[in-house]
C-alpha cells in the first residue's frame, strides 16, 4: 500500500514542482497546493499505512482494540491542512493584489524590488 | 450571485450547518470532529450565506468582526491554557471536573480542554471567515 | 584659533576636564598592585561566559601585561587632557570621548584578557572604535577612504587571529591563556603549529603595521592629532606587539617564528626609514617612525635571548614616552600655526619656548642621546642584536641603518620648526594653552628622569615583563654608562652618520627620492585595486546569481532539495526498496487515478479554470484516501478545506485573467526533468524511510492514554487539545496572523479605492 502512495506522491511533487516553475503564479499557487497535498500524504505513509479502524478508542473500553490506525501523522496533518489553507489564502491575496498593482502574474515582469536597470545605472555611473 | 433557490436554501443550510457545527465540536473529544472541524463547518455556513446573499449580509449575520471573533477565540484558548496554573500545573495541562459524578457514574465532565477546543472554533472560523470576506468583498 | 562657542561647547569643555579621571581610575589601580606584581604575583578575576566551550570572560595581571596597562592609562590621562584642549569647541567633542573611552576600554581588556575569546573580543573593539576614530572628521572622503582601509585591514587579519586563536584553543585544549602559556611545547610540537603561527601573527603584523601591511598606519593620520597620539604611538599599534610578547612563551624561539619576525621586522624598520627621512608633513614623518619602531620591536621579538627581549621591552617604553610627545608637539604646531609641512615652518621656537622643550627632550629620546631614556634603550638594542643568534649582522644592520635615520628625523623635528627665520610669517601665533603641552611636557620629562632613575624601570618595569616572557628569571641591568664596548661604538657612529644625514637633508631626500621611484614602496594602490577588483566582483556575481526571475530562483532551490535528498540516499548504507505491487481494492485505486489524474491535468490544462477543476477532484480524492486509511478526521478537515478553498478561487479568478498567457502552452523540457527529478527522489525516499523498522514510542504512549489520562476516545483530537496542545496554539495564531496579512493586502487598496 506504501509503495502506491509513495509513487502517488512522487507524482504529486512532480507535477506541483512543474507548475511551480512555470512563468505565470497562478500555475505556482497551483504548483503549491498540490505539493502541500504531496507533503500531507508523505507524512501520513510515513506513519505507515493501514486500513485498520480509526484511532477511537469505543465505549466501554480504556485503549483501542489493536491494530489502531496511527494517531501522530493525523494530528499533524490535520493542522498541516488548516495552516496550508492559511498559506494558500494568503498567496492568493498576494496574487490578487500584484496583479492590480503590475495588470500582470507573468512573474518575469514583476521585478519590482530587483529591477532591472542595473546596467544602465552603471553606463552612467562610468 | 443572485439566486431565489440559493437563497431560499441558504436560509435553512445555514441554519442546520451552525447546528451541525455545534454538535461537531461538541462530540470532538469522544467521535470524529472537534475545534477545528467545527470552525471550518461553520466558516461554510457563513461562505455560503455570503455568496447567496452578498457579503454584507453575511457579516451582519455574524454581527461581530470575524478578526475580533478569532481574537476571542485566542483569548479563550489561551484563559483555558492558564487555568491549569491555578491548580498548580503547567500551562495546557487539561483540567477535569466531574459534575454530579460517583463511584458508579462518572457525570457530567467540564473541562477545560472543552474551553480550549471552543477558543480553537472561534479562531478558525474567525480567521476563515477574515480570508473569505476579504477576497469575496471586491464589488 | 577661536571657535564659536554654544552650550554643546560648554558641555564639551566641562568634560574635557572630567575626562581624564577616566583613565586614572585604572591608573591608579594598577600603581597599587605594581609592587606586588613586580616581585612575580599573578593578580587574575574570571567570570563564567560559555561554560560548554570552556570560555571564560577573565583577565589577568603579570609582569607584562602591567607594562602594557600601565602605558596605556598613563599616556591616556594626558591624551585626555589633550584631547579636551586640542578639540575644544567641536561640535562632536562629546563622541570623540565617547569613542575614545571604547577605545581605551578595548584596549585595557585586550592585554589584561586571560582568555583567548575574551582577548579577541576586545582586540575587535580596538578595531572598530579606532575605525571611528580615524573617520571622526567623516565629513572628509579621505578621511573615510582611510577609516575604511584601516579596518578592512585589521578586520582581515583580525579574522585570521581568530582563527589562529581558536585552532590554538583547540590544540592546547583550553582558553585560558595562563594555561597554554604553561603547554608550549606540546603546542609547538603540533602539527597544527605552522598554522596557529601563520594565522596569529597575519592578525599581529596588520595591527601593528608590519611590511606588507604597513601603508595603512601613515594613511590613518587623518585622524584628529590627539587620536594619532594614543593610537597610532602608544596603544593600539602595540597591540600586535603584546599579542607576540604575550604568546613567545607558546610560539616562539622555533625557527620559522624566529626568521619570520626578524626578516619581516627587518624590512618595515629599514623601508620606514627611508619613508620617513623622505617626508616632509611632519606628522606623516611621525608615522613612519613609528613603522620603523614597530618593525625594530618586532626584530627583537625574533629572539628567544634575554638582552633582545630587554631591549624590545625597553624600546616599548621609550617609545610610547617620546612618540606620544612628538605628535602632541605636531598636533600643537598644527594648532597654534595652521600647518605642519616642514617647508613652511620655521623660527617658532622663541613664540613657543615650552613646545619646544618638549621637541627637544623628546627628540633627543628618540634619537637615543645620554642621559634619557632612549640611550639605554638604544645602547640595549646594539647588545640585543648582537646578541641574535640568527642572524645578528642583519639585525644590527638593519639597527643601525634605522638609527641614523631617526637621529636624522629627530634633529628635523627638534630644530627644524623652532630656528631660522619666522614661518609663517603671522603676528598670531603664540604659546598654546598649557592643557596643550602639559602631556608632551610630562611624557618627555618622564623619559629624562627614568633615565637618570634606571634602577627603578629595570626592576619595576623592564625585568617583571622579561621574566615573565622569557619564563625564567633574568637580572636586567640598564645602565647609562657601560664603559668603551662595541654598542658604544655602534652609537657613536650612529650619531655620526644621523648628524651628516640631517645636514646633507636635502639632496639626500632627492637621492632616497629617485632611489624609491624604482620600487612599489606602498601597497596603497594595489589595495585601491584589490577593493575595485572586489566591488565589480560583488557586482558581477549579484547580477549573476540576483537575476530577480522567480522561477530561477525555485529551479536552483528544488534542484538543491532534490540533490541533498539523493545525496542521503547515496550515503545510506543498507537501502534496500521492495517494491511490490500493491494490494489495493477498488475504491482505493479509484481514490488513487483520482488524484493522479487530477494532478497530471492541473499540471498540463491550459486554462485556470480547468485547473481548479482539477485540483477540486484531487482534493477529494486526497480525502477519501484519508478515509480509507483510518482518518476520518483528516478526511473531513481535507474536505471543509477544499471547499473553501475553492469558493476563495472562484471568488478571486475573475479578477484575474482568464487565460495563462502566450506563455503557458510551451512544454518546458528543462523543468519537466527537474520536476521528474524530484518526484522520483521523493518517491525512492519514501520508499526508503517505510523499509527502516517502525516504532513511534510517542503514537503508542497517546493510543494508551487518551482515555485513562485525557478522558478523551477521540485520540486525534486529544493529541490536538490536550497533549500538543501548545503546538495547536501555536499553529492557530499563525492562520490567524495569514488571514489578517492577506485581508490587509486585499482590503488596503480595495478599501482604498472606494474612499
Amino acid at each position: 500500500m506504501e509503495t502506491a502512495l509513495a509513487i502517488l506522491v512522487g507524482i504529486l511533487v512532480a507535477t506541483g514542482v512543474y507548475l511551480m516553475l512555470a512563468r505565470n503564479l497562478l500555475r505556482y499557487l497551483f504548483g503549491l497546493v498540490l505539493l502541500s497535498n504531496a507533503a500531507n500524504l508523505a507524512i501520513l505513509a510515513a506513519g505507515r499505512l493501514t486500513r485498520a479502524t480509526p484511532p477511537l478508542v469505543p465505549p466501554g473500553m480504556m485503549e483501542p482494540p489493536l491494530p489502531v490506525a496511527n494517531p501522530l501523522p493525523q494530528a499533524l496533518i490535520l493542522t498541516a491542512i488548516v495552516i496550508g489553507f492559511g498559506l494558500l489564502a494568503f498567496a492568493l491575496a498576494l496574487l490578487t493584489r500584484s496583479y492590480q498593482q503590475f495588470q500582470t502574474l507573468d512573474s518575469d515582469q514583476i521585478r519590482e524590488a530587483e529591477p532591472v536597470k542595473e546596467k544602465k545605472m552603471e553606463e552612467a555611473q562610468g | 450571485m443572485k439566486s431565489i433557490v440559493l437563497q431560499t436554501a441558504t436560509r435553512t443550510f445555514v441554519a442546520l450547518l451552525l447546528m451541525f457545527s455545534i454538535y461537531m465540536l461538541l462530540r470532538g473529544h469522544n467521535q470524529p470532529g472537534g475545534g477545528f472541524i467545527a470552525g471550518l463547518v461553520a466558516a461554510t455556513a457563513f461562505t455560503l450565506l455570503a455568496m447567496a446573499w452578498g457579503v454584507k449580509a453575511a457579516r451582519q449575520a455574524l454581527r461581530i468582526s470575524p478578526e475580533g471573533l478569532a481574537a476571542a477565540g485566542l483569548l479563550i484558548a489561551g484563559i483555558a491554557s492558564v487555568i491549569a496554573g491555578l491548580f498548580g500545573d503547567a500551562p495546557f495541562t487539561g483540567q477535569w471536573l466531574f459534575l454530579g459524578g460517583s463511584e458508579t457514574e462518572k457525570g457530567l465532565p467540564v473541562s477545560s480542554i472543552l474551553l480550549f477546543d471552543v477558543g480553537i472554533y472561534l479562531s478558525v472560523l474567525g480567521a476563515v471567515l477574515t480570508l473569505v470576506f476579504a477576497l469575496e468583498e471586491n464589488d | 584659533m577661536d571657535r564659536p562657542h554654544s552650550d554643546a561647547a560648554g558641555a564639551g569643555r566641562f568634560l574635557g576636564l572630567v575626562f581624564p579621571l577616566l583613565p586614572a581610575i585604572p591608573l591608579l589601580f594598577l600603581i597599587t598592585q605594581w609592587g606586588s606584581v613586580a616581585e612575580g604575583n599573578v593578580k587574575s578575576v574570571s567570570f563564567p561566559w560559555v561554560p560548554s566551550l570552556g570560555i571564560e570572560f577573565s583577565f589577568f595581571l603579570d609582569g607584562l601585561n602591567l607594562l602594557f596597562a600601565l602605558l596605556i592609562s598613563l599616556i591616556g590621562v594626558f591624551v585626555a587632557i589633550y584631547a579636551g584642549a586640542y578639540l575644544r569647541g567641536h561640535p562632536m567633542l562629546r563622541r570623540f570621548f565617547l569613542y575614545l573611552a571604547l577605545f581605551m576600554v578595548g584596549m585595557l581588556g585586550l592585554v589584561l584578557a586571560a582568555d583567548l575569546i575574551t582577548l579577541f573580543i576586545f582586540w575587535e573593539l580596538t578595531t572598530i572604535s579606532s575605525y571611528l576614530l580615524i573617520g571622526f572628521n567623516h565629513d572628509k572622503a579621505s578621511a573615510r577612504r582611510c577609516a575604511l582601509q584601516a579596518l578592512l585591514l585589521t578586520t582581515m587579519g583580525g579574522l585570521c587571529l581568530l582563527a589562529g586563536l581558536i585552532l590554538l584553543g583547540y590544540t592546547a585544549g583550553t582558553f585560558d591563556l595562563q594555561e597554554i602559556l604553561a603547554r608550549g611545547d606540546y603546542v609547538r610540537g603540533h602539527s597544527l603549529y605552522p598554522a596557529i603561527l601563520v594565522l596569529i601573527l597575519l592578525g599581529a603584523f596588520t595591527k601593528s603595521a608590519q611590511f606588507p601591511f604597513h601603508f595603512w598606519l601613515p594613511n590613518a593620520m587623518a585622524a584628529p592629532t590627539p587620536v594619532s597620539a594614543y593610537l597610532h604611538s602608544a596603544t593600539m599599534v602595540k597591540a600586535g606587539i603584546y599579542l607576540m610578547a604575550r604568546l613567545h612563551p607558546v610560539l616562539g624561539t622555533t625557527p620559522l617564528w624566529e626568521w619570520t619576525l626578524t626578516i619581516v621586522g627587518a624590512i618595515t624598520a629599514t623601508l620606514a626609514a627611508i619613508l620617513a627621512v623622505r617626508q616632509t608633513d611632519l606628522k606623516l614623518k611621525l608615522a613612519y617612525t613609528t613603522v620603523v619602531a614597530l618593525g625594530t620591536i618586532t626584530m627583537f621579538f625574533g629572539s628567544d635571548d634575554s638582552v633582545a627581549i630587554a631591549a624590545a621591552i625597553t624600546f616599548i617604553l621609550v617609545h610610547s614616552f617620546y612618540k606620544a610627545s612628538l605628535f602632541m608637539v605636531v598636533g600643537i604646531i598644527d594648532h597654534q600655526t595652521g600647518t605642519r609641512e616642514l617647508d613652511r615652518l620655521g623660527g617658532l621656537g622663541k613664540l613657543m619656548p615650552v613646545t619646544w622643550f618638549c621637541a627637544g627632550a623628546a627628540a633627543i629620546s628618540m634619537a637615543g642621546f645620554p642621559p634619557f631614556l632612549g640611550f639605554i634603550g638604544k645602547e640595549l638594542k646594539y647588545e640585543g642584536a648582537l646578541a641574535i643568534a640568527t642572524e645578528p649582522t642583519l639585525v644590527a644592520g638593519a639597527a643601525i641603518f634605522a638609527n641614523i635615520l631617526m637621529v636624522t628625523v629627530a634633529g628635523t623635528l627638534a630644530l627644524k620648526p623652532f630656528i631660522g627665520r619666522q614661518r609663517p610669517k603671522s603676528d598670531d601665533i603664540r604659546e598654546a594653552h598649557w592643557s596643550l603641552w602639559i602631556g608632551p611636557l610630562v611624557l618627555s620629562t618622564l623619559g629624562l628622569t627614568f633615565g637618570l632613575f634606571t634602577p627603578l624601570i629595570a626592576e619595576g618595569l623592564v625585568q617583571p615583563a622579561v621574566v615573565t616572557l622569557l619564563g625564567e628569571p633574568k637580572i636586567v641591568k640598564l645602565k647609562l654608562w657601560h664603559g668603551v664596548n662595541v654598542p658604544l661604538i655602534m652609537s657613536i657612529l650612529t650619531f655620526g652618520l644621523g648628524v651628516c644625514a640631517y645636514l646633507y637633508q636635502r639632496p639626500l631626500r632627492a637621492f632616497l627620492a629617485f632611489l624609491l621611484s624604482f620600487f612599489p614602496t606602498t601597497a596603497d594602490r594595489i589595495w585601491d585595486a584589490l577593493l575595485e577588483g572586489l566591488k565589480r566582483l560583488a557586482d558581477v556575481q549579484t547580477r549573476w546569481l540576483q537575476h530577480g526571475i522567480l522561477r530561477r530562483y525555485l529551479r536552483v532551490i528544488f534542484l538543491a532539495a532534490t540533490a541533498a535528498l539523493l545525496l542521503a540516499l547515496i550515503r545510506q548504507d543498507n537501502l534496500s526498496l521492495s517494491v511490490a505491487i500493491p494490494a489495493l481494492n477498488v475504491k482505493e485505486w479509484t481514490a488513487m487515478l483520482l488524484v493522479a489524474a487530477g494532478a497530471v491535468m492541473a499540471s498540463s490544462v491550459s486554462a485556470p479554470l480547468a485547473a481548479v477543476c482539477a485540483l477540486g477532484a484531487l482534493g477529494v480524492g486526497v480525502a477519501l484516501l484519508y478515509l480509507f486509511f483510518g482518518a476520518p478526521d483528516v478526511a473531513i478537515t481535507q474536505l471543509l478545506v477544499e471547499t473553501l478553498f475553492l469558493v476563495l478561487i472562484a471568488a478571486t479568478l475573475h479578477r484575474l485573467p482568464l487565460s495563462y498567457g502566450r506563455h503557458a502552452t510551451r512544454f518546458r523540457r528543462l523543468d519537466a526533468l527537474i520536476a521528474i527529478a524530484a518526484g522520483v527522489v521523493v518517491t525512492i525516499t519514501i520508499l526508503a524511510v517505510i523499509e527502516q523498522p517502525f516504532s513511534s514510542p510517542s503514537s503508542d504512549y497517546f493510543v494508551a492514554n487518551s482515555m485513562p489520562e485525557a478522558f478523551g476516545r477521540n485520540i486525534v483530537n486529544v493529541i490536538l487539545v490536550d497533549f500538543r496542545a501548545l503546538d495547536t496554539f501555536g499553529e492557530v495564531v499563525v492562520v490567524f496572523t495569514a488571514a489578517l496579512s492577506a485581508a490587509t493586502l486585499v482590503g488596503y487598496t480595495l478599501r482604498g479605492r472606494r474612499r
